[in-house]
């Protein structure tokens, strides 16, 4: 830059991660920091407040070796910016956006402001286009569509990543063979699980449709303010400029609210529910809500962030306030990942708001609603007669409510229950519906309309004699 | 005007010197952007300004300018089919400024200045006006004749009246001969958001906002002029609810505020509401819509604006005599807000970190609802009806905002999660749902529909009741210990949840219910029961009773059209009569 700026030697103050630069002049809220340490080491921040002539700054990559005597700090009178280029794909960043697979600078194509703008909602699209993952409790009962936002609530020890790889595996949009590619942006998480997924996406050759942004649990925690930022940066160009279809899966975004938490505690800002700040709602907002398709484009951002919820409390603050932003939800059960179920998927609390425009007729198939109702019902029916039968005993069931534990069972080892490579189409997946649902008395399909059962059921399909039979 | 300059920037809320003589509540234009503010603090020089739009690259010095006036909107013709941000600017002319991305330091109006407007006046010159009264009127939409009335506080001698003709909104269209001198009419009002339009006086609500949702319209009747709230977890459906109501509600004029939420719920809306056919008029919904989207990540300071917006907009067409209906998505978001910016000011929390005066100002707002008698001669009545969701943190209804809430509204819908994950919609708890005004809208049904449907109410709820208070029996001792007669309350419950108050919004006929149909289909499932307990008396097995074909029948009605219930109806009560008459034969005759 040709523009001489200058430097100022007047930090005053250093805490956690925020730094205090008195007696600057002209600097800009939001605008972004560099940092030059006594060791010469380069650091960024951003300017969180101001006033007067004291300026507040978050230091990314943490306040560890800053003194107050000599560091150096220039404002760079700009907000943060990200090159983006296509060659971004296939390379691999760290939580600050520096490569670091051991290949060259990326020649940028353009610079992007990293916190984005809102879209406008008269400019977007409603998403309806169907995306088929392969898994049925996904497909079949909350189907995931593009443009979408859809998070896998999990907790420690179950199998969310897996999950997570085999989706971004499998997904795909019947019919077309449109530009698709994937934004990893990781969060806090270990070596190890970024590892897998990196591992994941070479074994089944995507890795160069993929673009990766690893803040790893051993970098610092204020990074992770500006990694999910930064793929999502991405993710608009790639979408919204190249016409890609992206899926951005964000994990863990608990590390992230955990950053967030730690900057408003070291700025002693009033906390909000268990120490979390009260905009935590709005920034995840920022981020969730860069997910979507627009009308005159052709890109679209799908995206799938994953959470562990603390000690498995879907009440906890950060699922909660996720939940209220984003279009639905996975949730993964401990209980189904004890008994050796994957994709350990709770139907019963897992929801897809955005199902019903993606599915019926066009999309996936006729009965596709209904049958998705009815097995929810019936299999929510279901599990409140397990808790019966542990009371009771089994012998005190009507012969009906036999059959719908019978039902619930099976489901959950049939449909539920699937191979970490297993594709099944969405007729696959409806098929086993169907044959699920024959378990149970006919006059108990009460989501089904008469004319799918005619048309869809066993009972009818396995040969006219039989249907006559049953009448 | 007075001008400033910015001393300290943190998120949305800057502090500005050199603003002695501003006042409270005074919009401002910060910095070389012009970016709109509102003074929410004033301390002997020094402002505090609430930002509606992103400050970031905001610089101390920047300059700070007055503009003598409080935060407003623009009133006239042009307002129905219109979506906006959470200050009034039309979100389709940002889009041909700055394009898919919403850019901050946009300038538009918020009426078209250049579209004209078909006029035809009711007064002539020489007529004594006073406030509120009407002066002409604009075909606005196909359904709704915007009323151009004498502004509050005006009143006097018309002196000129324009001929009917078409005219913009800024063009005169009437001259005044008032005490001070002249004063002219356009068709274009300003009124400050934070204040309630006048009227003449608050009447009783009467009339039920009727929604054609058979649990709102049966169980929890809301009325026009009235307040509801209904707060729920996520996932639960409230803006599903939210969404039938704008949709099917008999109001005139509805105003949807997403305050803080979606971009994909607005943008479902501006897609659907188009297509869809009022029931009443037969015309497309959005004829009778005005739309405020501040999505959740638009700036959080206009979140606060965009409530106070839609009430005052909505007022508007109360004054006019119209019956409006306000839904606001979400409540919770905009205590949010006022807890973000309140944390900035560094006031002293309440509650779980809301500032003190959250339920002074959710009463304040929710008090703009109700029935009036409008300004002017001619005594027209107007109501406005507020319909707030709300979104605990958890699902927690002890939580401040749904406590505050349920203090003032007089419906409470309660949105129940477990009902919810069973695919139960609308997911509305019926045991802890309530409405205060049964009395106040049974004189209506009891004219309507019939004498009948208080009684029927009544009777339901009590078997839900005491379907809660056998389940827990059951849950002991299983179904089959029951006696039958018990057995049969809950298989008459079950036919009341499942068939009656179970609804599918996505169902072509389903998702509208006439009271007609209402009335009738709770009707026959009374009948059904008060039929089947007098069998059962007589010693015919329960389990042959809910084993009969009816059953089925009854379950199927709600997808049966307006035009052919009643028909299938009496159809259904022959079946019944032969059914219950067979078994008779087979049990007491033997």
């Amino acid at each position: 830059m040709a523009l001489q700026l200058k430097e100022y030697t007047s930090v005053t103050e250093v805490a956690g991660p925020l730094m205090i630069v008195e007696g600057v002049e002209g600097a800009g809220y939001g605008e972004l920091v560099d940092i030059r340490l006594s060791s010469d080491e380069k650091r960024r921040g951003q300017v969180l407040e101001i006033d007067g002539p004291r300026a507040v700054i978050q230091v990314f990559e943490g306040t560890k070796g800053i003194d107050t005597a000599r560091t150096r700090v220039r404002f760079t009178g700009d907000p943060i910016k990200l090159p983006v280029a296509r060659e971004m794909l296939g390379r691999i960043f760290d939580g600050t956006g520096q490569p670091i697979d051991k290949r060259p600078e990326i020649l940028p194509d353009a610079f992007r402001d990293i916190h984005g703008a809102p879209m406008n909602p008269t400019a977007r699209e409603f998403p309806r286009e169907f995306i088929q993952t392969g898994i049925s409790t996904i497909d079949g009962m909350n189907t995931l569509v593009r443009g979408q936002k859809l998070p896998i609530f999990s907790g420690s020890g179950l199998t969310h990543n897996e999950l997570a790889a085999q989706i971004a595996r499998q997904a795909k949009v019947l019919g077309e063979g449109e530009e698709f590619s994937v934004v990893f942006a990781a969060m806090g998480i270990t070596f190890e699980e970024a590892s897998f997924f990196m591992k994941d996406f070479e074994r089944t050759g995507a890795l160069e449709k993929v673009t990766a942004f690893l803040n790893l649990a051993n970098d610092p925690a204020i990074e992770r303010i500006i990694t999910p930022r930064l793929a999502l940066t991405t993710a608009e160009y790639f979408a919204f400029e190249l016409g890609m279809h992206v899926l951005v899966i964000l994990t863990d975004m608990t590390n992230y609210c955990e950053a967030l938490r730690e900057i408003a505690a070291a700025r002693s800002e009033v906390p909000g529910r268990r120490g979390y700040p009260g905009y935590m709602y709005t920034d995840l907002s920022t981020l969730y809500e860069r997910a979507g398709r627009m009308k005159d484009k052709p890109g679209t951002i799908t995206q799938m962030p994953i959470l562990s919820m603390p000690d498995d409390d879907i009440t906890h603050p950060i699922p909660d306030l996720t939940g209220y932003i984003t279009e639905g939800q996975f949730v993964l059960s401990r209980d189904l990942h004890r008994r050796g179920i994957y994709p350990p998927v709770d139907v019963l609390p897992s929801l897809s708001r955005l199902m019903k425009g993606g599915i019926g007729g066009e999309r996936t198939r006729d009965d596709h609603a209904n049958v998705s109702d009815q097995l929810y019902s019936a299999y929510a029916e279901g599990r409140d007669l397990r808790n019966l039968v542990a009371i009771v005993g089994e012998e005190a069931l009507t012969d009906r409510d036999k059959r719908f534990l019978e039902f619930s069972d099976r489901f959950e080892k049939e449909f539920v229950t699937q191979d970490r490579d297993e594709d099944r189409s969405i007729e696959r997946t409806l098929e086993i519906g169907w044959r699920l649902l024959s378990i149970l008395p006919e006059r108990d399909l009460k989501r089904i309309g008469a004319d799918y059962i005619k048309k869809y059921h066993p009972a009818y399909k396995e040969g006219a004699k039989e249907a006559s039979d049953k009448e | 005007m007075v001008k400033g300059s910015i001393s300290k920037i943190a998120g949305p809320v800057i502090t500005a010197d050199g603003m002695k003589g501003s006042q409270m509540y005074e919009v401002v234009r910060v910095g070389d952007e012009r970016l709109i503010g509102e003074i929410i603090e004033l301390e002997e020089n020094r402002a505090v300004i609430q930002v509606y739009e992103e400050t970031v690259g905001m610089k101390p010095g920047g300059v700070v300018e007055g503009s003598g006036a409080a935060l407003s909107v623009e009133l006239g013709p042009g307002l129905l089919r219109m979506i906006y941000d959470g200050i009034q600017r039309p979100l389709e002319k940002i889009k041909e400024q700055t394009g898919d991305f919403i850019e901050r330091g946009v300038d538009v109006p918020s009426l078209s200045r250049t579209e004209k407007w078909s006029f035809t006046p009711v007064v002539k010159k020489g007529d004594k006006v006073e406030s509120g009264d009407i002066l002409g009127e604009v075909p606005e939409t196909e359904v709704i004749r915007h009323k151009v009335m004498v502004p509050p506080g005006v009143s006097g001698e018309v002196l000129s009246v324009a001929k009917s003709g078409d005219y913009t909104i800024e063009e005169m269209i009437v001259t005044l001969k008032t005490e001070s001198g002249k004063t002219e009419i356009s068709m274009l009002q300003k009124w400050p958001v934070r204040i309630g339009r006048p009227y003449k006086e608050k009447l009783d609500p009467t009339v039920p906002l009727l929604s054609g949702q058979r649990i709102f319209d049966t169980f929890f009747p809301l009325a026009k002029g009235g307040t509801a709230a209904i707060p729920g977890p996520f996932g639960a459906g409230k803006t599903v609810s939210q969404h039938q109501l704008a949709k099917w509600a008999d109001a005139d004029v509805i105003v949807y505020v997403g305050c803080g939420e979606r971009g994909n719920e607005m943008t479902e809306v501006l897609e659907e509401f188009p297509n869809l056919e009022d029931p009443k008029t037969g015309k497309p919904l959005m004829e009778r819509t005005v739309l405020i989207a501040n999505t959740s990540n638009m700036p959080v300071a206009a979140r606060d604006a965009s409530i106070y917006t839609g009430a005052t907009i909505a007022e508007y067409y109360r004054d006019m005599g119209y019956n409006v209906a306000l839904m606001a998505d979400s409540t919770s978001r905009w205590a949010e807000a006022m807890r973000e910016i309140s944390g900035r000011l560094e006031e002293m929390p309440g509650e779980e970190g809301y500032p003190a005066y959250l339920a002074s100002r959710l009463a304040e707002f929710y008090e703009r609802a109700g029935r009036v008698t409008a300004l002017g001669s001619d005594g027209r009545e107007g109501s406005l009806t507020m319909i707030g969701a709300v979104s605990p943190p958890g699902g927690d209804f002890s939580e401040p905002v749904t406590q505050n809430t349920l203090r003032i509204t007089k419906v409470f819908w309660a949105l129940d999660a477990s009902l919810a994950d069973r695919r139960h919609f609308p997911s509305i708890n019926w045991l802890r749902s309530y409405s205060l005004y049964m009395d106040a809208v049974e004189p209506w049904w009891s004219d309507e529909i019939s004498s009948m449907w208080r009684e029927l109410r009544d009777k339901s709820m009590a078997l839900l009741q005491k379907e809660s208070e056998l389940k827990e029996i059951v849950q002991l001792v299983g179904e089959d210990a029951l006696p039958d007669r018990e057995r049969l309350v809950l298989e008459a419950a079950r036919m009341i949840r499942e068939d009656f108050l179970q609804q599918n919004a996505f169902h072509e006929i389903d998702t509208y219910c006439s009271p007609k149909k209402q009335f009738e289909m709770l009707n026959l499932m009374i009948e059904f029961y008060n039929r089947a307990d007098d069998a059962v008396s007589r010693n015919i097995p329960a389990k042959d009773i809910t084993d009969l074909a009816t059953i089925g029948e009854i379950a199927r009605l709600k997808f049966v059209p307006e035009d052919e219930f009643e028909a299938k109806i009496v159809e259904i009560k022959k079946a019944l009569n032969e059914e219950i008459r067979s078994l008779v034969d087979k049990y007491v005759e033997r």
